[in-house]
C-alpha cells in the first residue's frame, strides 16, 4: 500500500515543532539554568556516544546504543512476563463472573502503584536487582493487558456468540474460535499500552538499582555532574520509546484488519 | 402429533423504563417437510419469535415442543439464519460453514467432513470464493454463506429471520430463486420471518400473518394454493397468489388500524 506523502505536514512542520522545543533549550540555558547544558554543547560531549554506538570503556561507560540495548533486553523481558500473566488473567476477569467479583478490586487497587513502591519489595523478595526490576516492569506494564482484554471480551458481539451457542460448541472451541480471535483487536490494544508502560518504569527500575543501561548511566552520570548525558540519555529514552510504540501500532493495526 | 408445536408463547423485554410486551400469546403448528412463513411489520416482535424459537432467549410464559419434546436452550437441530448474517469475520467462507459441519458430525472423519463443507458451499454458488473472507463479499454472497452454514446444521428445523432484507431487490430475487431449489431438492422443514409479503407466497406453503406489538400473535393461517414447482415469472397472474396476497394484505392492514399502540 503507498502512503500518501505530505510535505507540509509530515516534515515541515514536525521540524518546526523540534526546532521551537529546542529553541527555548537554548535559551533556558543560557538565561535562568546555567548549569543545563546547551544544544551544542550537549552535542559536542555525547558526539562519541552517539557516533560510535556500540563502544565500551566500561562497565557505565558505554555507548548510548549498547546501553539502550541492555534496557531494551530488560524492558523485553518484563514485558514478555507482564503479557504472560496479564494476558489469561485479562480473559478470566472477562469470562467468569465470579473471577471478576473476586480480583477486579484487586486489579484496580495495585494499578495505580508507582514503580517507584513496587522496586524496594522486589528487591526484598529476589535479593538481586535484575529479576526485582523485571518483577517490576511486570507489575507495572501489565494492568492495560489485563484491562483491554477483560474489557475486549466482555464487549464481543452477542451474534457472535450466538452462533456458538447454536452450533453448541464445546468451551474450548468457542474460546479458539470464537472469543479469543474476537477479542484479538483488544487485546494488542492493551499489549501497546503495555509496551510504553514497561518502557516509562525502565528509567525509574535502572536508576534505583544503578543497573547498566539507559536509565542507569543517566542516573550515574547525573551523579558525575555530567548534565550533558543526561540529556543524551532522555532524548534516547523518547526515540526508542516513541519507536516501539509504532511498531506496536503496526502490529495492533494487522490484528485490526484480520 | 404435530412437527412442531408451539402454544401461547408470551414475552416481555423489562428494562428500567418499564416493561415491554412483545409477544402476547403465539400459538403456531408445523408439519414436517413444511415451509411456513410469518410476516408482519417491522417492529412487530419477529426477531423475538425467532429467538424464542431457536432458545436463545426463554419464553415468559408457553411451550415449544419439537417432534413431541420440549425445546430447552438453543442447538443446531434448530439452525439458524440470521437477519445480519453473522458470520465470524475471522473466518474464510469454508472455515464458517466448516464450523457448523464439525460441530454437528464429530464422529465423521476428518475428510469427510471437508467433503459435505465443500457440498454445502458448492450447494449456494460460493465454491469460487470459499478461501476469501466475509469483509471481501458482497452483501449476497455473504447471506449464501450464512445459509449454507444454516443448512450445513442439517437441522430438523430452519429458522430464517429476515434473511434477504438487507439485499437490493435483485439480489433479494436470485437469493429467493435459490433457496426455492434448494428447497425443492432437500425438502427441510423452515420457518421464514419476513416483511415481504411477495417473498413469503413465492417460497411457503403456508403464511401466518402477524399482528403489530405490542403484544403481537399470529393470525390465522393463509395457505399458497401455487403448485410446486414455482416459478417466479407469471406468478403474479395466477389467481390462487392473488388470493393469497388479498388475504394476507387485508389481515395486515386491518390488525395495523386495531392495534392499541403503533411504534
Amino acid at each position: 500500500m503507498r502512503i500518501k506523502f505530505h510535505l507540509t505536514s509530515q516534515v515541515i512542520l514536525p521540524v518546526f515543532g523540534a526546532a521551537c522545543v529546542v529553541l527555548a533549550w537554548a535559551l533556558v540555558s543560557s538565561t535562568v539554568a546555567p548549569d543545563l547544558p546547551s544544544p551544542v554543547r550537549t552535542w559536542q560531549e555525547s558526539r562519541r556516544y552517539v557516533l560510535e554506538p556500540f563502544f565500551k570503556d566500561g562497565e557505565m561507560n558505554q555507548g548510548i546504543g549498547r546501553l539502550a540495548f541492555y534496557s531494551l533486553v530488560r524492558v523485553g523481558k518484563g514485558f514478555a512476563l507482564a503479557l504472560a500473566i496479564g494476558t489469561p488473567i485479562g480473559f478470566l476477569l472477562g469470562l467468569s463472573p465470579r473471577f471478576h467479583q473476586a480480583f477486579d478490586p484487586i486489579v484496580q487497587f495495585m494499578r495505580p502503584i508507582s514503580p517507584l513502591a513496587w522496586l524496594p519489595l522486589g528487591l526484598v523478595i529476589f535479593q538481586k536487582s535484575e529479576p526485582a526490576g523485571i518483577f517490576t516492569i511486570a507489575l507495572c506494564a501489565m494492568w492495560p493487558t489485563v484491562i483491554n482484554t477483560a474489557v475486549g471480551v466482555r464487549s464481543i458481539n452477542q451474534e457472535y456468540l450466538n452462533v456458538g451457542r447454536v452450533l453448541k460448541l464445546s468451551r474450548r472451541r468457542m474460546l479458539t474460535r470464537i472469543i479469543v480471535p474476537a477479542t484479538l483487536p483488544y487485546v494488542f490494544t492493551g499489549y501497546r499500552l503495555s509496551l510504553g508502560l514497561a518502557w516509562l518504569v525502565i528509567v525509574a527500575a535502572e536508576m534505583l538499582t544503578g543497573t547498566p543501561g539507559v536509565g542507569g548511566f543517566l542516573w550515574q552520570e547525573y551523579n558525575s555532574l555530567v548534565y550533558s548525558h543526561i540529556i543524551l540519555s532522555v532524548l534516547t529514552i523518547g526515540a526508542i520509546g516513541f519507536l516501539l510504540d509504532r511498531l506496536m501500532g503496526l502490529v495492533e493495526a494487522r490484528v485490526r484488519v484480520g | 402429533m404435530a412437527f412442531l408445536e408451539v402454544r401461547g408463547l408470551r414475552k416481555a423485554y423489562v428494562s428500567a423504563r418499564g416493561r415491554t410486551p412483545v409477544l402476547g400469546g403465539v400459538d403456531l403448528i408445523l408439519d414436517e417437510g413444511e415451509f411456513v412463513a410469518i410476516v408482519g411489520y417491522s417492529g412487530s416482535g419477529k426477531t423475538t419469535l425467532v429467538s424464542l424459537l431457536g432458545g436463545l432467549i426463554e419464553p415468559d410464559a408457553g411451550e415449544i415442543l419439537l417432534d413431541g419434546a420440549p425445546v430447552g436452550g438453543p442447538g443446531p437441530e434448530r439452525g439458524i439464519v440470521f437477519q445480519q448474517y453473522s458470520l465470524l469475520p475471522w473466518l474464510t467462507v469454508r472455515d464458517n460453514v466448516a464450523l457448523a459441519v464439525d460441530a454437528v458430525n464429530p464422529g465423521l472423519t476428518a475428510a469427510e467432513r471437508r467433503r459435505i463443507t465443500d457440498e454445502f458451499i458448492a450447494l449456494v454458488n460460493l465454491t469460487p470464493a470459499a478461501w476469501k473472507r466475509p469483509r471481501e463479499l458482497s452483501g449476497g454472497m455473504r447471506q449464501r454463506v450464512a445459509v449454507a452454514r444454516g443448512l450445513a446444521m442439517r437441522p430438523k428445523l430452519l429458522l430464517m429471520d429476515e434473511p434477504f432484507s438487507a439485499l437490493d431487490a435483485l439480489t433479494r430475487a436470485t437469493l429467493q430463486d435459490e433457496l426455492l431449489r434448494i428447497w425443492g431438492e432437500r425438502r427441510s422443514t423452515v420457518i421464514l420471518i419476513t416483511n415481504d409479503v411477495d417473498e413469503a407466497i413465492l417460497l411457503a406453503d403456508r403464511i401466518y400473518p402477524m399482528t403489530p406489538g405490542p403484544d403481537a400473535v399470529l393470525g390465522p393461517p393463509i395457505e399458497v394454493g401455487l403448485p410446486r414447482p414455482r416459478q417466479r415469472r407469471h406468478m403474479s397472474l395466477e389467481p390462487a397468489y392473488q388470493k393469497a396476497r388479498r388475504a394476507l394484505v387485508e389481515f395486515l392492514r386491518a390488525s395495523h388500524g386495531t392495534a392499541r399502540e403503533i411504534r
